[in-house]
């Protein structure tokens, strides 16, 4: 847990003093990724250098696990945080090997125990470690050599890692990549993760909470989906965009969303059958087509079952795209505008029906949100556009 | 004809001087990186500090070979040693001091900045910042400066026979005060020959000591 109480950094520059943070109060609790997010300039990475002390703060503490930082010696302290940068900071003298073994060999693991870290670390970012430990940081791509800056700060196996602008300087594929690695090895290792990032996206991707700050004020730190459905004022509004009732789509996954009580026919349902449960479940469009392990093998359309005779599986249409629960609503609703469609199956690993998912529901969903806190706002909204 | 006549009959003594020019030079090229990296590295910490030494070293470095030794012996005689070994070494210890002090500083004030914070951030003291990344890093150009001091002072060298130092100056200073061509060409030669051959086998050894990776 890191805990900021009243931290704050005052600058003298050429043009005055200037506060870079200015009594900063947020906890990030056990095991989260807190996104420290805003412009440039607005004090968020200020505030991240001083949890390690890169920079001293003017007043004001941070607590890690409910300990003072100042009262430790800085050496240690630093030894004790993972710490990535943009510029990535690969000693180019050093192997990987080398690099990833820095802190544990500072702190005096024998040999034995960090090598055998260092070739366990890259094997969790998917590097062969018989290829790349004797290498040299120049012998490899931007991507991996983020990936060791990660793992390298892991190397120690630290409570706490901080991170500024970890992926910044990587391609936009690589990134996501990186990303979902790094989400991934999180959810294993259960870090106390301080991120900084100028990226909404990054953010809204990344975090458990969002601290969103300006000309050093912390202005809002919330979760992810109560910073894009309750902004609190107009500078996040701005900020997190004008889409972001969009945005708050990968937030939520399909599971959430998913209407379960689906009615389905075999192929050798008769078409009457297919009108008859249509009507019954109040399908408006269309019923899926099931095999008899029941998986989705097509849909049977209403004017199509009102106008024809014979069975299901001799006027089905074929599913077009299918979903999973675990998949984020902005997948399936590209999904849905890719294919035209305004409903999309879901289905199991094994490939059995679970449900749909429908542009209503998702509508709904996200809609349910708003109307809680926003009644008012929205109320007046339909006043202004009702003639 | 004549000169490969001197040379051939001169072998000895032409080895004999060419070692002392090497063991001049050496020493006083050794000394002054053991003085001058460390003190390039100091500097780093002060930026007014460091335009003062390097302004100082800049203007050590122009005075003229001749001068210096003038200057050095009234002080040296002091000690006994007015002339010979000691006031050339200590004037090659002193025109090398740029070169090896510059070329430190701006090796250690060019490490970029991400790296330096990396490091900083890993939790690494001052000392193992130097020691495992400032100074490894800084390696080749540290060694270029060590490289233009050597070249630079082997011309410097060939003066120091008039205080009675030895080395290859003596051909040369021989060869003009009895009207001698070929001493005088043979001297001058082997001075150009020997820069250029200690030029090229510190660039080896350069090569040798700059970490992989770089």
């Amino acid at each position: 847990m890191i805990t900021l109480d009243n931290l704050t950094k005052i600058f003298d520059t050429d043009r005055g003093v200037v506060s870079a943070a200015d009594h900063i109060n947020m906890e990030v609790p056990q095991g989260e990724i807190c996104v420290l997010l805003g412009p440039s300039g607005c004090g968020k990475t200020t505030t991240l250098k001083m949890v390690n002390r890169i920079i001293t703060p003017t007043s004001g503490r941070v607590l890690i696990n409910g300990k003072d930082t100042s009262e430790q010696d800085t050496v240690s302290l630093r030894r004790s945080i993972g710490y990535v940068i943009q510029q990535i900071g690969l000693f180019p003298n050093m192997t990987i090997e080398e690099n990833i073994s820095i802190v544990p060999k500072l702190i005096g693991w024998d040999k034995s125990r960090y090598l055998k870290r260092a070739s366990e670390l890259l094997e969790m970012v998917a590097m062969d470690p018989a290829i790349f430990l004797k290498r040299y940081p120049n012998e490899l791509s931007g991507g991996q050599q983020q990936r060791i800056g990660v793992i390298r700060a892991l190397a120690a196996d630290p409570p706490v890692m901080l991170m500024d602008e970890p992926f910044g300087a990587i391609d936009p594929i690589n990134r996501e990549v990186i990303q979902d690695e790094f989400l991934k090895l999180h959810r294993e290792l259960k870090k106390t993760v301080m991120f900084v990032s100028h990226d909404i996206d990054e953010a809204v991707k990344m975090a458990d909470r969002i601290a969103i700050f300006k000309e050093g004020k912390l202005i809002q730190y919330d979760t992810p989906d109560d910073i894009l459905s309750h902004p609190i004022n107009d500078f996040v509004k701005g900020f997190v965009g004008r889409d972001r009732a969009l945005k708050r789509l990968q937030l939520v996954t399909v599971a959430e969303v998913l209407e379960t009580e689906s009615s389905v026919v075999t192929a050798e349902d008769s078409l009457a059958t297919a009108l008859q449960r249509m009507t019954d479940a109040g399908y408006e469009r269309a019923i899926i087509v099931v095999d008899g392990d029941g998986r989705p093998v097509g849909y049977v359309s209403r004017s199509v079952a009102t106008t024809t005779k014979g069975n299901c599986g001799q006027h089905s249409y074929n599913l077009r795209t299918l979903v999973r629960p675990e998949d984020d609503l902005r997948t399936v609703a590209s999904k849905m505008f890719t294919h035209d469609a305004t409903w999309l199956p879901c289905v199991s690993e094994h490939g059995k029906l679970m449900g749909v998912v429908t542009q209503r529901g998702i509508t709904h969903h996200l809609g349910a949100t708003y109307k809680s806190s926003h009644a008012k706002e929205q109320n007046l909204q339909h006043a202004r556009v009702a003639p | 004809m004549e000169i490969l006549d001197f040379v051939m009959t001169n072998l000895d003594l032409l080895g004999k001087l060419t070692l002392e020019h090497i063991a001049l030079v050496g020493v006083a090229v050794g000394l002054a990186t053991l003085t001058g990296v460390p003190i390039g590295i100091a500097i780093t910490q002060n930026e007014r500090v460091a335009t003062v030494v390097l302004y100082v070293a800049s203007i050590l470095i122009t005075i003229p070979s001749i001068a210096l030794f003038g200057i050095m012996i009234p002080i040296l005689s002091t000690i006994g040693h007015g002339i010979g070994y000691l006031p050339a070494v200590i004037a090659v210890l002193l025109y090398s001091q740029l070169p090896i002090i510059r070329n430190t500083y701006t090796a250690i004030h060019n490490v970029s900045p991400g790296l330096r914070e990396a490091a900083r951030g890993i939790g690494m003291t001052s000392g193992q910042r130097l020691q495992k990344v400032e100074i490894p890093l800084s390696v080749p150009l540290i060694m270029a400066g060590v490289r233009t001091a050597v070249v630079m002072n082997i011309g410097v060298m060939a003066i120091a026979a008039y205080i009675g130092a030895g080395g290859l100056g003596v051909l040369i200073s021989r060869g003009i005060s009895q009207s001698d061509p070929r001493q005088l060409v043979v001297g001058a030669i082997a001075v150009s020959l020997l820069a250029i051959i200690a030029d090229r086998s510190l660039l080896l050894l350069q090569r040798k000591l700059t970490p992989r990776g770089l």
